[in-house]
């Protein structure tokens, strides 16, 4: 018994095992933390102590988050986990090429100064063609104009030639010969072994026959299946499909492929050097004033909408009128008979894909975000902060619409004196179209 | 002011094909620019097809209102272009108009822009009107996506495609239809070889996209499956006057261009 050093006597600690048999004790988790290692029992198999999971909850009960931390973001999580996990970007993985063997030369509309969704389309199947070849390729987004919130790396560009302006000229509005002389320059300096248009009205297919026009290339227009041997495109009235082999310029159908969603890409600038110089013969006098009421509801690019808190509608028509906006319209406005009903936005209305909407006094049932779910911009006008608009919106305003609306249309008249006198009024019949057909 | 008398006005027409019978019947584009050159030039406007195509269709355009149509004479598969090449060479033209795309065969919508590269001359897409012309220029109104228009002043000769923003074509009368002439010439008719090794089958329908939500837990995918649509966090302004929440709502609109 002497013979065993002081040190070696097991020693009780009575305090430290009142702390851990009472578990409201505040140093009662991190005590019991410590003190469980592995632990055997009288068998020696390995015993775990299924109380030792979890936390207490602010309100005293315990808490188990059996998500393992893997559901971010979502609604019900522990409060451990939502600071962390929030609303945090993935990176995901960076596509590099050192040095490209060739290159895929995508044409992207950046209708807006944004990528839609078909220039993504186009890029992703630009990926497709760069894997299906032999040797290391880049895409080769080529952007002319102004852009703006365009993610070329996120959208799959390995390389970048954006310009805004050739020789001082700025290559907004409708220049198709100055384009098409940066496309050339393009072609002379790197090659490209495909050329990809998107085919849409936005002047993708105009630039794509342009060039293939110039460089004596039979396109593949509409095309919709695309491989590197064959391609399938689609004939006159969407009736017959055209089996061909793959041709060098291509205007690409929308959805031909899948956007790229897994890898970053470099976007990296390059340079031309030299640009020759063009003299275009067609002059661009800018755009014409059109009445924005003629312009269907569906394909609208800016829509003032009225709901439930517009109470004096004769300054809301001024405020839609004086803006230039198309006017729309909630269900309840609708029921209420102060808009017609082919105004009415929303599920069971109109579906509207407008680029810029402004919702005064609508709250937002889901109906109707569904029916705004494609706009780009959401501007609210509301007395609620709470409600389910403002979570929508871009840029929310709190307060009575009456006075902002009275402020809007008071800025919009000024602005309207000072700078729209010299704008050629033109009297422009358009009647109510049908969408246009890409 | 319309329709000038000294204008030379040139409208290609194709046969077209009804959407849902397959009938040939005249292009819905196509009478479109016929419409166009009706208002300009008149009875003057010449209509122009080459091909073998179907009287019953190319009738119709001239059931319209025009005296005579001149069908160049070339075989189903031979190319177009060589022979408008030729035809406009040889015919003092100021404008020719015509359809965007063809509504049967390739429809790849090259001719104009063919046409514009060998001849030289500028080509506007998708026009929905011809306003004046001046000195040699004309004044043309150009469609744009979403209902907009966009004014071009272009140099005469020049090409131009219709779009469907133009103002309908009027309806086409029997009798002149059957009255109206055929005028067949001969043309250089090449045969197109590529598009001999073209195989061409009905339209396949097209896959519709699926929206694959890529979640990695249930909670998520329940999550991506119900919840409302939600912008990233946008700027909420509570305080301040009515002044200055219009000033920041004008701020947005004019950084979007919706407001000129």
């Amino acid at each position: 018994m002497s013979d065993m050093p002081i040190s070696d006597v097991p020693r009780r600690d009575p305090r430290t095992e009142w702390i851990l048999r009472n578990r409201l004790h505040p140093q009662h988790d991190e005590l019991v933390a410590a003190s469980s290692g592995p632990v055997r029992g009288p068998s020696g198999l390995l015993r775990k102590n299924p109380r030792a999971v979890g936390y207490i909850g602010p309100n005293g009960l315990k808490r188990i988050d059996r998500s393992a931390g893997f559901s971010g973001g979502a609604g019900g999580v522990s409060f451990r986990s939502r600071g962390r996990s929030g609303q945090a970007e993935v990176e995901l993985p960076l596509h590099t090429v050192e040095q490209p063997d060739f290159y895929v030369a995508v044409v992207v509309d950046l209708a807006a100064g944004r990528l839609s969704g078909h220039d993504k389309d186009v890029l992703g199947q630009a990926h497709q063609l760069v894997n299906a070849t032999e040797g290391e390729g880049a895409v080769l987004a080529i952007a002319l104009g102004e852009a703006r919130e365009a993610a070329f790396g996120k959208a799959g560009a390995d390389r970048l030639i954006h310009l805004t302006d050739v020789q001082g000229e700025p290559l907004d509005g409708y220049c198709p010969e100055r384009k098409l002389a940066v496309l050339e320059a393009v072609e002379c300096e790197f090659e490209p072994r495909y050329w990809l248009f998107p085919d849409s009205v936005h002047g993708g297919a105009d630039l794509g026959s342009r060039l293939a026009a110039r460089l004596g290339e039979r396109p593949a227009v509409q095309a919709w299946q695309v491989d590197t041997e064959r391609t399938v495109c689609r004939g006159g009235s969407q009736l017959t499909d055209w089996h061909r082999p793959t041709a060098r310029v291509m205007l690409l159908a929308a959805e031909c492929a899948l956007p790229i969603d897994e890898t970053r890409h470099e976007a990296k600038p390059l340079e031309l050097t030299v640009i020759p110089p063009v003299t275009p013969r067609i002059e661009d006098l800018g755009p014409v004033d059109v009445d924005p009421s003629k312009i269907a509801l569906s394909e609208a690019e800016f829509i003032l909408a009225a709901g439930n808190g517009v109470r004096d509608w004769d300054q809301f028509h001024a405020v839609a009128t004086t803006l230039g906006a198309t006017e729309g319209a909630s269900r309840v406005a609708v029921d209420d008979g102060n808009m017609p009903r082919f105004r009415q936005v929303g599920a069971t209305g109109t579906w509207v894909t407008a680029r810029v909407y402004v919702a005064v006094g609508i709250s937002g049932a889901i109906q109707h975000l569904q029916g705004i779910g494609q706009c780009d911009k959401v501007v609210a006008i509301n007395l609620d902060d709470g409600c389910d608009m403002i979570k929508r919106a871009d840029l929310s305003v709190i307060g009575n619409s009456q006075g902002i609306l009275g402020e809007l249309l008071n800025l919009a008249e000024s602005r309207q004196n000072g700078t729209g006198a010299d704008t050629a009024d033109l009297a422009i019949d358009t009647r109510e179209e049908e969408r246009h057909v890409a | 002011m319309w329709p000038d008398p000294n204008l030379k006005v040139a409208t290609l027409v194709s046969v077209g094909q009804h959407p849902k019978s397959g009938r040939a019947r005249r292009a819905e584009q196509d009478a479109r620019a016929v419409e166009l050159g009706l208002k300009m030039a008149g009875t003057r406007s010449r209509l122009v097809n080459v091909g073998a195509g179907d009287e019953t269709g190319l009738r119709q355009y001239l059931g319209m209102g025009l005296p005579e149509l001149m069908q160049v004479k070339a075989g189903t598969e031979a190319d177009a272009v060589p022979a408008l090449v030729e035809h406009l060479k040889t015919h003092p033209t100021d404008i020719v108009l015509t359809g965007i795309r063809a509504e049967q065969g390739e429809a790849s919508g090259m001719v104009p822009y063919l046409l514009g590269e060998q001849l030289g001359w500028p080509v506007v897409s998708r026009i929905a009107d011809i306003q004046k012309i001046e000195d040699g220029k004309a004044d043309v109104l150009q469609a744009l996506p979403r209902g907009q228009r966009r004014l071009l002043r272009v140099p005469l000769p020049f090409i131009a495609t219709v779009d469907n923003a133009a103002p309908e074509a009027r309806q086409y009368a029997y009798g002149p239809a059957r009255r109206g002439q055929l005028a067949e010439t001969n043309g250089t008719a090449i045969v197109d070889e590529a598009r001999l090794e073209w195989q061409e089958t009905p339209a396949k329908p097209r896959p519709k996209r699926l929206n694959v939500v890529k979640a990695k837990s249930a909670a998520d995918r329940f999550k991506a499956a119900t919840a409302k649509p939600q912008g990233q966090g946008g700027q909420v302004i509570r305080d301040g006057t009515d002044r200055e929440k219009a000033e920041a709502i004008m701020e947005l609109l004019i950084s979007e261009g919706v407001v000129r």
